[in-house]
């Protein structure tokens, strides 16, 4: 302990370093349930005065819940499809010793780093020419495309991180390897599970440029944000729907970080033991 | 152990990964409730010798029969045989019971009568009340029982065990070797047991193979790998041996003789042994095998050497002897029931003594 304390001493500059960045990154995110809760149709300060009439004016309008909803379908079909697919991949790379692993993985992870307008025009000119009408189904699938890589990331340090004596040893008590899955794989990466699903569900939710090339007639949420911008009357309760957004996808970011971290330093501890 | 009594038998098994001969050419056959020990240093092919009786691992060529049935096309939550891993693979997301009881779940049994089977289970392996302990409450030792208990309860034909008490502490290790040995006799079920310990291996097993770089130098009881080793691999790995160079003389005599480097001549207690006039050996003699005495004792064969060194042990003394003819000192391990061993840290270096050895106890070995 004595020796490593030196890296362990606070470091001041550092500390500045972060603080400012963090209010540099999150600041503008803060303006918006600020204005959310101005009584003034204009982003400007001074603040006016307080008022909810922004989110009683947003709960009547219709088509804001009909994104909402469509949303939230796109969302769950998303978790749900990229989840299953995540848990195909990760264990396909860490259980098969395989040809071509790092270059699956490479090309799993690749959305992460082509940018979505890309992908985005991509799709969309192959569907045009497939004759694909768009719609949310279309939505859904740019959506997987960025999503998986996320699952992926999400459920491969669980795979990973979990010793294959245990699966044969269910082979071993003369389970099959369905039963296996279920009865052992499963209940040990749930966590990753859980927090692969709702990583996924907010970034479909939360997700703007594939939707905006690939929405058809209904929009999701994000694009009818953006389609009521250029409605200056209409701007403080896109700022109230949008600090709902905020309100709740950021708790569930958190949770899905801390749930994907469960019990994984607990069993690092096992293995190192034994 | 004749062919038709083997219950698993390995026949001409070689495992390759990639180009590498992990297990080279094995054949051992191992009979119904025998304690079979796989002994050798770490890496020399043990685990994955257990792994491919258990199935996890396929045979690049050759074939395993258990019972007399090929088990190439056996995957293994169809084979006869249960596994104790390394690690115990203890599941983390269930409780003892639920661990104990998870081969139970084809059977279909009742509720009740599955509670009563892990009740039978936990008092055979003395931990009884452990069953809604968590997984991760457990010590090593009681992890090591749970794995045991979890396999056993399956009734399997075989079981194969993996080093399963290298984790534990020295005493843990000794009680648990004795409790192993008892349950084995109690439940008679064939154990085919993985260790890097030589000690472990002789006091547990019925008979043990010697593995080296995935071969079997020997497969025999432990008191036959101890007395009669047939290589100085085998020699050397099985507790401490002297090795002394040495020359066939048949002089036409019926029975051969070997001009023993240091030694003299020693006539060959073995009537089959069968080398050449002139043939090149090596003579094995265990530490123990001497006698020490301060003065000329009365035996055939005695030689008279000086003290390089010893160490005082309790129960016995070690000596290092010099002797005329050869340059290593001897190793001699000698019980300290009399004045003269006992006395043996006092003696000054160079303390002129005689060592005697009988010569039906030299093991004569290829020269190397
Ligand atoms: N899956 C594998 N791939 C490649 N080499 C392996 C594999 N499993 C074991 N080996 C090699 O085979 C040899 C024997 O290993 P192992 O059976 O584990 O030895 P032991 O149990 O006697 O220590 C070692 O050199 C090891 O590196
Ligand atoms: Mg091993």
């Amino acid at each position: 302990m004595k020796a490593t304390s030196h890296l362990q001493r606070p470091n001041r500059s550092l500390q500045v370093y972060a603080a400012v960045f963090l209010v540099v990154l999150y600041l503008p995110v803060l303006l918006i349930p600020l204005f959310a809760f101005n009584d003034s149709i204009y982003v400007r300060f001074p603040l006016r005065g307080f008022t909810t009439q922004w989110f009683v004016e947003l709960w009547n309008r219709q088509p804001a819940w009909n994104a909402f909803w469509n949303s939230i379908r796109v969302g769950l079909t998303v978790a749900v499809i990229s989840t299953v697919l995540g848990i195909v991949a990760a264990k396909a790379i860490t259980r098969y010793r395989m040809p071509g692993r790092t270059a699956l993985v490479t090309f799993i992870m690749m959305p992460l780093v082509i940018p979505g307008i890309i992908f985005g025009v991509a799709l969309l000119v192959l569907l045009s020419r497939m004759g694909v009408p768009l719609s949310l189904y279309t939505v859904t699938l740019g959506h997987l495309i960025v999503c998986l890589p996320f699952a992926v990331a999400t459920l491969l340090p669980r795979f990973e991180g979990f010793d294959r004596s245990m699966e044969e040893a269910s082979a071993d008590l003369g389970e099959n390897g369905w039963w296996t899955f279920w009865r052992v794989t499963f209940p040990m990466v749930f966590p990753g599970v859980v927090a692969s699903l709702l990583l996924t569900f907010t970034i479909s939710f939360d997700e703007f440029i594939m939707a905006f090339f690939l929405t058809g007639t209904d929009p999701t949420l994000p694009i009818y944000i953006w389609s009521q911008l250029r409605f200056p009357q209409q701007f403080p309760s896109i700022l109230a729907l949008a600090s709902l957004v905020l309100f709740f996808s950021i708790p569930l970011i958190f949770i899905a970080i801390w749930v994907g971290r469960l019990g994984v330093s607990q069993s690092s501890e096992g293995t190192a033991e034994s | 152990m004749t062919g038709s009594s083997a219950f698993i038998s390995v026949r001409s098994v070689s495992k390759a990964f990639g180009r590498f001969l992990a297990i080279d050419n094995v054949s051992m056959d191992i009979a119904q409730g025998e304690f079979f020990s796989l002994l050798g240093a770490s890496g020399c092919g043990k685990t994955t010798l257990l792994r491919m009786l258990a199935g996890f691992e396929s045979t690049t060529r050759g074939e395993i029969f258990i019972d007399g049935q090929p088990m190439s096309p056996v995957p293994p939550h169809h084979r006869p045989v249960n596994m104790v891993f390394q690690n115990y693979a203890i599941f983390p997301h269930l409780n003892v019971r639920d661990n104990i009881a998870y081969g139970l779940r084809k059977q279909r049994l009742p509720r009740a009568r599955r509670h009563e089977m892990v009740e039978e289970m936990l008092e055979l392996i003395k931990l009884p009340g452990f069953g809604t302990r968590k997984a991760n409450e457990l010590s090593g030792g009681q992890r090591q029982r749970i794995a045991l208990a979890r396999a056993l309860i399956l009734r399997p034909k075989v079981l194969l065990l993996d080093e399963p008490l290298g984790a534990l502490d020295k005493q843990l290790r000794e009680q648990m070797q004795l409790e192993l040995r008892a349950l084995q006799r109690k439940v008679g079920i064939t154990f085919v047991f993985v260790t890097h310990d030589q000690e472990e291996a002789l006091t547990l097993s019925d008979r043990i193979a010697v593995m080296q770089g995935g071969q079997v130098l020997q497969v025999d009881t432990p008191a036959g790998l101890y007395e009669s080793p047939n290589s100085r691999s085998v020699a050397s790995f099985i507790g401490n041996m002297n090795f002394f160079r040495g020359t066939v003389r048949r002089n036409g005599a019926a029975n051969a003789i070997i001009e023993t480097e240091g030694l003299g001549a020693i006539p060959v207690p073995d009537s089959r042994f069968a080398r050449p006039d002139g043939a090149a050996v090596q003579v094995a003699l265990r530490p123990e095998k001497f006698a020490i005495s301060p003065t000329k004792p009365d035996a055939v064969h005695a030689v008279q050497g000086r003290l390089a060194n010893s160490a005082y042990l309790g129960e016995r003394s070690h000596f290092y002897i010099t002797i005329e003819g050869r340059g290593e000192p001897i190793a001699v391990s000698a019980p300290n029931h009399n004045r003269f061993v006992a006395n043996a840290g006092s003696h000054a270096e160079d303390t002129p003594l005689w060592l005697s050895w009988s010569s039906d106890a030299i093991v004569v070995l290829d020269p190397e």
